[in-house]
């Protein structure tokens, strides 16, 4: 099993990387690899050329600048997983992370390849929609941001032109001591879900929620929010009951279906698990503590 | 142009392997595993699913641990590689973990045990003192058929205490 033929570019800057694929015809770009690789090698695609974005070390960053953190395309998820300053200003990273594929392909993949490629049941673009995060946006005819929930324009294909790469993603970072979990279920760990869930979620000292944004991955073709449950949550010191009356309402959500589980399963996951992923959030010590 | 005559496309190349510098020119499209293998000639790297599933090529790239299945050659240039060649010590004695794999049958047909022992020498560095649970986690990017896990995991936890007997107290280093 071998990649296909085909032509091989590795621009040093974002500016080549752009140049090159508004010329071009049916170019790939290749972040991280761990899933454009596999698709090459099953021949899958077949592309006449392949950008690679591996050299180009201005994309590969974590700051915070004007009250934003800021994630270059071409950040290993490792880098992700170990970053003190997202450890400390949103741990649901790291809670994601440790459950994207396996050490060896988080050593090489990408959070800009893993929101381009755009698998429905992928933890990174279902973290980036819950922070209610910006896509930074390059091409052939300038720069422009894309909200999160705009993003994916159908199944597997996000809503940017052929001659445009993602450089950056930001967001603004929930206050200290904002809550987070992230919960999914896989049949074995490190597989691709079947169904993921991310909340994020800012409670008072007495328990009273504030704000809380859920976002479920696997259950659509992208990310999906869960107003109906958040509206149920904000203002309220759910208790066992009222919260799964809140996460009942995941049912309502359109689910696909394909040869890992039916929509009614999907369904079912998704109400089970935003329940547990809530409780694990109201459970949680929160960002900036010491655990 | 015709297909004939544009491809194969090459490209010149620098990395180590093991410690040994190479200066080859390598298809654009070959994969690192392919190189290692065909090219270089260490076939210690086996390649099982080459779509990144099964961990059997898993080499370290830069000490980092790296399905090579899933890279180009091209994308090794400058870097370092270690394959399971090059775990043992230069005057051929036995990794740790080589030594509590062999004692604690760690391997039946040997086809997965490459890509493990790479992985674990990486994990091993990272997380000198690892729990059963952490150990197994470690091993889930890694398919084993023959053994059913069991004697990998109590290896690598003999391995980590035999490293650690080594380094004599001196503590893990994370790049």
């Amino acid at each position: 099993m071998k990649p296909p033929p085909f032509h091989y570019h590795d621009p040093g800057t974002v500016e080549e990387a752009v140049a090159l694929i508004g010329s071009l015809e049916n170019a790939k770009l290749l972040a991280g690899g761990q899933s454009l690789m596999p698709m090459l090698n099953m021949r899958y695609v077949l592309p006449d050329h392949i950008v690679d974005l591996n050299r180009i070390t201005g994309l590969s960053h974590i700051d915070e600048t004007d009250g934003r953190i800021v994630i270059g395309a071409m950040t290993r998820q490792r880098e992700i997983e170990h970053s003190d300053l997202l450890q400390q200003r949103c741990p649901l990273f790291r809670k994601a992370l440790l459950q994207v594929g396996h050490r060896q392909t988080r050593n090489r993949g990408t959070i800009g390849g893993s929101l381009c490629h755009l698998d429905p049941a992928a933890e990174l673009p279902a973290v980036l929609t819950a922070l209610q995060a910006t896509v930074h946006v390059v091409g052939a005819h300038g720069a422009r941001d894309i909200a999160i929930a705009d993003f994916p324009a159908f199944y597997m294909t996000p809503a940017i032109e052929f001659d445009e790469l993602v450089s950056a993603v930001s967001f603004s970072p929930w206050p200290i001591g904002h809550k987070s979990a992230f919960v999914e279920f896989a049949r074995r760990p490190g597989d691709f879900a079947i169904v993921g869930v991310a909340a994020l979620m800012d409670a008072a000292d007495n328990g009273m929620i504030h704000r809380a944004t859920i976002s479920l991955s696997g259950v659509g073709a992208a990310p999906v929010r869960c107003t109906a449950t958040e509206e149920q949550l904000i203002g309220t010191k759910p208790d066992e009951i009222s919260l799964r009356v809140a996460a009942e309402t995941c049912r309502e959500l359109d689910a696909m279906e394909d040869v890992h589980a039916s929509p009614s399963y999907r369904q079912h996951l998704a109400v089970e698990l935003v329940s547990r992923a809530v409780q694990a959030a109201l459970d949680d010590a929160g960002a900036g503590s010491t655990s | 142009m015709s297909v004939e005559q544009e491809f194969p496309e090459l490209r010149p190349v620098v990395f180590t392997v093991n410690g040994e510098r190479y200066e080859i020119d390598v298809e654009t499209r070959m994969t690192l595993a392919d190189c290692i293998r065909h090219q270089i000639g260490k076939t210690g790297t086996h390649l099982g699913c080459e779509h990144g599933v099964c961990g059997a090529c898993t080499v370290l790239v830069d000490g980092r641990s790296a399905r090579s299945c899933l890279m180009l050659a091209v994308q090794a240039n400058g870097a370092e590689i270690t394959t399971i060649e090059g775990i043992a010590s230069e005057n051929g004695e036995w990794h740790p973990l080589q030594h509590a794999f062999h004692e604690h049958h760690a391997l039946q047909c040997g086809f997965c045990t490459a890509g493990i022992m790479t992985s674990m020498v990486e994990f091993l560095r990272e997380n000198p003192d690892p729990n059963e649970e952490e150990v197994r986690e470690a091993l889930s990017g890694n398919i084993c058929r023959c053994t059913g896990y069991q004697g990998i995991v109590t290896a690598v936890l003999d391995a980590a205490g035999r490293l650690r007997a080594v380094s004599d107290g001196v503590g893990s280093r994370r790049e």
